[in-house]
């Protein structure tokens, strides 16, 4: 016996080890079938891990401080060794964890992965995205430019029309103020980190004990080796789907390095130009918009024209993604097998969402801005709302036994 | 053990009253740190009235001052706006300032503003909407780009609310109110004290 082996043995007595590694990496059983659309949930991994490591070392440098804060980021912009890279990649990341996050979100739409039984690995995936929407807009505060600051007074203010005192706990102050910048750092630093990469944990927990969906929506358990166990149409993930990851790490991380040093402000959507000037309590930029990832859920609140009802539709649009288990009550899962109507209803869906996202980022005083926000918010929630019915009218197509190639 | 055990029913109650205790506890704890992120004795005391020298705003400017960290506005109007004023009306969702909440009472008038100087619109230059500063508009007609009918007034450019001179909400936008008129009044020598009047000191 090795002494390695020896070392294993010695710790598998007192901790779960091997066991582990074996249940979760090593014989952890996924679809042999998986396509492009699964390199987006180990990304996600990988952009959370680039975000604790760039976001501890911009703590070393930052102040938390309404006096200090825009000037200590252009410290680290200008005398901090490699601080522009830190804070790009950092800054960089933040919008490179929506895409992964949002092409994850619409490969569990295509495949219906929030289908029972995996409705808890769902509903604790879209924790994570409010949790990931919490962090991104507290994170957006700390550099205390004019959209850092105008963007938080937007942002609170939704508290404020469900009840005003909730958005002063928020604050801390009657208006956003040096009080406010230092608990979103608090937030920002450690709170939201410490949930997030609790539900990170608990959504792979959840996913391992039901196991993976597939692009075909087939559940490979129900087709065993009578002798072993392991499903006929599984493989082990470790080494097959961490080599197949590992590609796709490498082009994401070669995308990744080339916003980060030739466009890290992506046009003024991963950077706000406006926020390049220190955050002025007396005067709104000319033209504010949230950053592009918020853009499809402010055009909807900008749609309404009524406060309360503004806010409650924004609310709605993110909150009602919980509901889907029980709104699709169509016989199969993937959009392989469905019929005409769904597959119109999702492109309806998916066109409404990016047509959303623009209209967010543009001046609310253009003519087409509110018809068209409107138009695209209703097909949005007809999407959700009229699910149990075109899913059920669906002609759908027979699921094979097996996984296709 | 069985659950016939002659225990069963102290035990309930046991496990009842330490869990509501517990939670007492947990309660009592929590508080701190709730009130904790309530404003602080030194935020609460920023909120100190301020004096502006209103001499030097000229008909037709706007003059924009600090007050509890919030903008506030100085504008004099012109006769021409203030003749205008009585004809927007029908197109305000509060034309005769009836929320009580938007203005003290002495403002409750057709200017929004204090008998002695009915040119001089006070008000605190944050959207009832969502908290953004609107923008002078004051320009009436076509020039300020906000079509011909445009009587003057100011626009937030968030998310596209509109006031007239009196900073009265007009209809079909986001904002629910009209802006806020802070308590202020105007001092024996001329200049204006914004955050306090006869009626509250320095509330």
């Amino acid at each position: 016996m090795s002494n390695l082996a020896k070392v294993v043995g010695w710790v598998d007595d007192r901790f779960p080890l091997t066991s582990t590694w074996k249940t979760h990496i090593s014989e952890y059983y996924a679809p042999k079938n998986f396509n492009f659309w699964y390199y987006f949930g180990s990304l996600a991994m990988l952009v959370l891990v680039i975000q604790l490591v760039t976001g501890i070392f911009l703590t070393m440098n930052y102040k938390p401080d309404a006096r200090y804060a825009f000037a200590s980021v252009e410290y680290i912009m200008r005398d901090v060794n490699y601080g522009w890279l830190i804070r790009y990649m950092h800054s960089t990341g933040a919008s490179m964890f929506f895409v992964v996050v949002y092409l994850h979100m619409v490969r569990g739409l295509m495949y219906g992965s929030y289908r029972k039984p995996r409705e808890l690995v769902w509903m604790i995936g879209m924790g994570i995205y409010l949790c990931l929407m919490g962090e991104a807009f507290m994170g957006y505060l700390l550099p205390w430019g004019q959209m850092s600051y105008w963007g938080a007074q937007v942002i609170i203010s939704l508290f404020d029309a469900i009840s005003p005192p909730l958005a002063l706990w928020i604050r801390g102050d009657y208006v956003v103020s040096d009080a406010t910048l230092n608990r979103f750092f608090a937030f920002h630093v450690i709170a939201l980190p410490l949930v997030l990469v609790g539900l990170v944990l608990v959504h792979i927990v959840a996913l391992h004990e039901v196991g993976s969906n597939n692009p075909d929506g087939i559940e490979i358990k129900k087709n065993k080796d009578p002798k072993t166990g392991i499903p006929l149409d599984g493989i082990n993930f470790h080494p097959y789907y961490t080599v197949k990851d590992l590609v796709g790490v490498s082009v994401f991380l070669a995308i990744f390095s080339a916003v980060v040093f030739f466009a890290p402000e992506m046009g003024g959507y991963f950077l706000e130009a406006n926020n390049f000037i220190p955050a002025d309590p007396m005067k709104t930029p000319p033209h504010i918009a949230p950053v592009w990832y918020f853009t499809p859920f402010y055009a909807i609140l900008r749609a309404v024209p009524q406060k309360q009802l503004g806010v409650l539709a924004m609310g709605a649009a993110v909150v009602i993604f919980l509901a889907l288990p029980w709104l699709d009550r169509g016989i199969v899962k993937s959009i392989r097998y469905r019929g005409n109507l769904y597959k119109t209803a999702f492109g309806i869906f998916i066109v409404s969402f990016l047509i959303l996202g623009y209209m967010g980022t543009q001046d609310p005083n253009l003519w087409y801005v509110n018809p068209v926000s409107r138009i695209c918010s209703i097909t949005y929630f007809l999407f959700f709302l009229a699910m149990p019915i075109y899913t059920r009218l669906d002609k759908t197509r027979q699921v094979p036994d097996r996984v296709t190639e | 053990m069985s659950d016939a055990s002659p225990d069963n029913g102290r035990r309930h109650l046991l496990i009842g009253v330490t869990s509501l205790l517990g939670a007492a506890a947990v309660g009592g704890v929590v508080t701190p740190f709730v009130m904790s992120m309530l404003p602080s004795a030194r935020a609460k005391a920023a909120g100190a009235p301020v004096e502006i020298d209103v001499s030097k705003v000229e008909p037709g400017m706007m003059f924009t001052s600090e007050w509890r960290g919030q903008p506030v506005w100085v504008v004099n109007r012109t006769p021409e706006m203030l003749e205008q004023l009585g004809k927007n009306a029908s197109r305000l969702r509060d034309p005769l300032s009836e929320n009580p909440d938007q203005q003290p009472e002495y403002c409750k008038n057709l200017t929004r503003s204090r008998a002695e100087h009915p040119n001089l619109l006070v008000v605190v230059g944050i959207c009832t909407h969502l908290g953004c500063s609107p923008q002078d508009r004051m320009k009436a007609g076509n020039g300020a780009g906000m079509g011909d009918d445009w009587p003057g007034g100011f626009f937030c450019p968030c998310h596209g609310s509109k006031f007239d001179m009196a900073a009265r909400v007009f209809q079909g936008v986001p904002a629910p109110y009209n802006l806020r008129v802070p308590p202020h009044m105007y001092l024996p020598s001329g200049r204006l004290l914004v955050g306090a009047d006869q009626n509250s000191k320095g509330a």
